[in-house]
């Protein structure tokens, strides 16, 4: 009975270290798992990928520190198949402390697609095939004026060029003028794009959210207020799936698929002990 | 008139943003995007009055030797050494986020890792937490468990392994009772979210003004 005792009460500086074990272990072996791809990732790769050449992806970088693991692959997938398609994309951002990571990404895609490029054309340049327009406060406010002109709320980039001499502004006005908005989340501002710039402005949205926030999107999903959903980090290693570019993503889901089988066997431990102890206690 | 006037604007601005909202064609549609501009403006200064709130209470604990001072020190310290290589990067590249710029040292080696941390820190709380908490004890409970762990076994490729549909079940789950639940509690929020709009704008609720 000493045995089921300890089973209902294991400390938990026993269950830190099994799980910092199980996390760590698939991390340094790089250990691999097959990758389901479930239908609102599909979606959300689709509207990306059926967008005519040279569509405009509008990208909103809303998540910081915090949530970078999980979405930060997202966005790296999500660059690598605009560029690929040869997309021009406008990076903005709702959280201020998320842009840098804004920043990360594109240098590190822009750079893998400019050593690969075998022409000017294949090659992508900053002001022509894409732009970071920056972090301005406003929120709810900045999304709805955006409908009208971006010129009100960014009259420059995040390096204070004026917007009307980069190439690719000249001809971005408004809502109108974006063929996509993919918007990385980690809070609310996911329900706000699609309640202000989507319900009012008609914009077309995917949405890549933190694991948390990703049931949240579900019903913008089944309304078809969102063109897809990337959820957490099996969203992320479903994209990078499609793009056939593992990353993070995927080395991340072997750790996350032990430590929630860990989770569940300390689970079912707990209840067997908290029974038979139960038991003994009723007789 | 220190209660009127506030009150007064309060309702002048929302009866103008909910009908130009509505109504986008002119003049209430420059109208709308005028007074959406000063929000942001004036969000933007709100920053202002956060920084002056968290660096006085911080000087004062420091000033007074208050228990943990030492704590405040570091957040003064942390502020200031973090304002003045923003305005450095600022200076030298014209933005903060430039890669390379002293900014986006403290960013990617400091900031990063000491948000990553907390963050990842709740792994191991959740962990222990989960396994204290889950237990079986009545018929809700037992429910509970048993679709957390379809959920937690579907959501990762492990979970095809073991029994391969698993994944379909917890779809099933996330977007049938999931989403009913989830639909009933978001229809009352933004009923709650409209009423309450409408007595700050009526000016039945006045709790802001204090």
């Amino acid at each position: 009975m000493k045995f089921f005792d300890k089973i209902a009460t294991i400390d938990r500086r026993i269950i830190y270290l099994a799980l910092g074990i199980v996390v760590l272990v698939p991390v340094i072996f790089k250990l691999v798992l097959p990758i389901r791809v479930s239908e609102p990732v599909r979606d959300a790769y689709n509207s990306i990928d059926r967008l005519q050449d040279g569509s405009v992806v509008m990208v909103s970088i809303d998540y910081d520190a915090g949530s970078e693991p999980e979405i930060q692959p997202m966005l790296l997938s999500i660059l690598r198949h605009c560029f690929a398609k040869h997309h021009r994309v406008i990076m903005t951002g709702q959280w201020a402390l998320g842009l840098p990571f804004g920043e990360i990404a594109m240098a590190t895609v822009t750079a893998e697609r400019n050593r690969a490029a075998r022409t000017p054309a294949d090659s992508v340049l900053y002001g022509r095939d894409y732009v970071d327009l920056g972090y301005r406060p406003g929120q709810r406010a900045l999304m709805v004026g955006l409908g009208r002109e971006f010129r009100d709320f960014f009259a420059a980039d995040y390096r204070n060029t004026p917007v009307d001499d980069l190439p690719l502004m000249r001809g971005v006005h408004n809502y109108s003028n974006i063929d996509l908005l993919v918007g990385l989340e980690a809070g609310n501002s996911g329900d706000e794009w699609i309640q202000f710039a989507g319900a009012r402005y008609g914009v077309k949205i995917i949405i890549g959210a933190t694991g948390v926030i990703a049931p949240d999107m579900f019903h913008y999903m089944q309304a078809r207020q969102i063109k897809g959903l990337i959820g957490g980090l099996q969203g992320a290693a479903e994209y990078e799936t499609l793009v056939s570019h593992p990353g993070t993503g995927i080395a991340g889901m072997v750790a996350q698929s032990w430590a929630h089988l860990l989770l569940l066997g300390f689970i079912v431990l707990g209840n067997v002990g908290y029974f038979v102890m139960r038991r003994r206690a009723q007789s | 008139m220190k209660k009127e006037i506030p009150l007064a604007i309060t309702f002048l601005t929302g009866v103008i943003i909910v009908v130009t909202f509505f109504i986008p064609h002119q003049p209430l549609g420059s109208m709308q995007q005028r007074l959406l501009i000063w929000y942001s403006i004036v969000l933007g200064f709100t920053t202002l009055l956060g920084v002056d709130s968290l660096m006085g209470s911080n000087f004062r604990k420091v000033l007074r030797r208050s228990p943990g001072w030492g704590y405040s020190l570091v957040v003064i310290l942390g502020f200031l050494i973090t304002m003045v290589t923003g305005l450095w990067s600022w200076i030298a590249t014209k933005s903060l986020i430039t890669l390379g710029s002293p900014f986006m040292f403290i960013y990617t080696w400091m900031i990063v890792p000491l948000t990553a941390t907390m963050f990842a820190l709740l792994a191991f709380f959740i962990a222990s937490a989960a396994y204290r908490a889950f237990r079986a004890r009545t018929l809700e409970a037992t429910l509970l468990l048993v679709t957390a762990a379809i959920v937690m076994l579907g959501r990762v490729p492990i979970g095809a392994k073991i029994w391969s549909q698993l994944p379909a079940i917890q779809d099933w789950v996330m977007e049938i009772p999931q989403m009913a639940a989830k639909r009933g509690i978001f229809i009352g929020v933004a009923m709650g979210t409209i009423a309450m709009s409408l007595r700050v704008i009526l000016g039945l609720e006045r709790t802001y003004l204090s």
